[in-house]
């Protein structure tokens, strides 16, 4: 078991949280240079680190939000747990 | 100081002594020493092939290369020890009742494998071929195993929907009421199916991979693997650099990021999965119960412990700690199944790591860096695959070209969009 300090809730069970993902800077949608390879490397490859990582979770008992959630995967210890912001702005949290 | 011990302890070795109820009897009379079945060596400055791994599929691609190919000028290398992952975690069930055609004839080879592999191996692994009842709880898990049985038998494999009367029969421990709350409506059942001792699979393999000359090094970490003009020279092990032109990433949990040295990303992520083991009773389960619905897989072993598995755990992680969660609910999906079992007492509780692929199925092959082989992505059904895995890794790696038993099941087919969505592994629920 976990303590995921959400922003909204407080600090609560993993077990309410839906883990959504590895946070990965997805490919311009409009660029027109974006390879079909490139897509797929983004829907599929994974760096899935062993040690700090950044992710996704979904707060699904709870104030049902997107979060950013700075995990170790070794540990399991969290050092940051932030709303999720539309992709491309300050706080976003990709890559 | 350290290479002379290495090298004592390697002189003192003779070839292993064939193990029969003869030598038994004499070691047991005169009281002898068994000689030791895996040598211990100094790092050599190169060899022909490199395998970064010494579990069961490690070491089955090595024997293989030395029994089936005549190269045996090969390293096996472990961080840890071996069969100390995934190969010593796994609850041991073998069985090739998968879904996919590809599946079920790579898992089939497998598991012919294991039926010989004591008498090709000269060492007892204790295979108990005592069949698989895979339960289905709704009309929809009905009809995956009729579609399995018959994907299964096109395949001629083994495998059959049975009737909760049937069931019955075999498990008598079941609750096959219709008053259950996941009332078990049917199985698909699959006779060739059963568990095999996992720690002797991987001893024996190590010692018929040593006895051919293959070397075994334990406690010697990969920490780099060298890659020059897109080609696989070497690697930088915790004990020194090696040179090879051929590395194989047999690994199980640290997949990605062994293959991450070589510049290679894989469609990976790691979960943990948790199993726990009862004290023994007296032999009361005959078959091996998995329920998809329930996500736990039961079984009963010779010593007569339980052994329970369960699907992974709900995000990914390295770490192996047990959680409290996991054994609430495999308590309770256990009794769910079988309410006669309430009394009994969970001895312990583990973690293994599971590389789960977006597909639940291997990654098989080559990979855009020359010389470097991945057999990897084990997910949830590495052990079963050991012998099959290890049998064609080691062609690959002799020949250079992949046999046609694992080319559905290359890297490629990411990027290339022809998955094999694999909805017979064991953490898929139907």
């Amino acid at each position: 078991m976990i303590l995921i300090p959400c922003p909204h809730c407080g600090p609560r069970n993993s077990d309410e949280f839906v883990w959504a993902g590895e946070r990965a800077r997805r490919p311009d949608p409009a660029a027109t240079t974006t390879t079909p390879a490139e897509w797929r490397a983004y829907l599929y490859e994974r760096v899935n680190p062993a040690g700090w990582t950044t992710e996704t979770w979904y707060h699904r008992f709870g104030c049902r939000r997107y979060l950013v959630v700075e995990r170790h995967t070794v540990t399991n210890e969290i050092r940051r747990c932030a709303p999720s912001r539309p992709a491309g702005s300050p706080e976003d949290g990709r890559p | 100081m350290k290479g002379q011990r290495g090298n004592r302890v390697a002189s003192r070795f003779r070839r292993p002594a064939r193990y029969s109820a003869l030598g038994l009897l004499r070691r047991g009379l005169t009281g002898a020493d068994w000689p030791r079945s895996i040598r211990t060596h100094d790092l050599a400055a190169s060899y022909d092939a490199v395998i970064v791994g010494a579990g069961v599929h490690g070491l089955a691609t090595a024997h293989y290369l030395a029994a089936n190919h005549g190269i045996t000028n090969v390293a096996v290398l472990d961080k840890g020890y071996l069969g100390g992952g995934g190969s010593g975690r796994n609850t041991a069930i073998v069985r090739a009742n998968y879904l996919t055609p590809e599946g079920v004839r790579f898992y089939d080879r497998s598991l012919q494998l294991y039926g010989s592999l004591a008498a090709d191996l000269n060492f007892n692994v204790m295979f108990s071929r005592r069949g698989h009842l895979t339960l289905a709880h709704n009309d929809g898990a009905l009809r995956t195993m009729r579609w399995r049985a018959e994907v299964n038998k096109l395949q001629g494999v083994d495998s059959e929907v049975v009737g909760p009367d049937e069931i019955e029969r075999l498990a008598p421990c079941l609750d096959v009421s219709e008053h259950a709350r996941y009332p078990i409506l049917g199985a698909l059942y699959h006779p060739p199916g059963g568990i095999v001792r996992h720690d002797a699979v991987n001893w024996a393999y190590a010692r018929a991979a040593d006895a051919a000359g293959v070397q075994i090094h334990q406690q010697t970490e990969v920490l780099g693997v060298d890659v020059t003009g897109g080609r696989v020279t070497g690697v930088t092990t915790s004990r020194g650099p090696v040179a090879a032109p051929v590395v194989v990433n047999c690994t199980a949990g640290w997949a990605s990021l062994v293959s991450a040295l070589a510049g290679v990303r894989l469609p990976i992520v790691t979960f943990p999965l948790q199993a726990a083991v009862t004290e023994p009773v007296k032999m009361f389960l005959h078959t091996v119960i998995v329920s998809g619905t329930l996500h736990i897989y039961v079984s009963q072993t010779d010593r007569g412990e339980l052994v329970f598995g369960a699907s992974v755990d709900p995000y990914p992680s390295y770490s192996m700690g047990g959680s409290l969660e996991f054994t609430e609910e495999l308590a309770g999906h256990v009794l769910e199944l079988a309410p006669s079992l309430a009394r009994l007492r969970v001895l312990r509780q583990w973690a293994g790591l599971c590389d789960m692929t977006p597909d639940f199925s291997p990654i098989m092959g080559v990979t855009p860096v020359e010389g470097f082989y991945l057999d990897v992505g084990w997910g949830t059904y590495g052990f079963k695959a050991g012998p099959a895995a290890g049998e064609a890794m080691a062609e690959l790696v002799a020949t250079g070209k992949t046999p046609e038993l694992i080319a559905a099941f290359d890297l490629a087919r990411f990027p290339d969009g022809r998955l094999v969505g694999e909805k017979g592994a064991a953490s898929v629920g139907h």
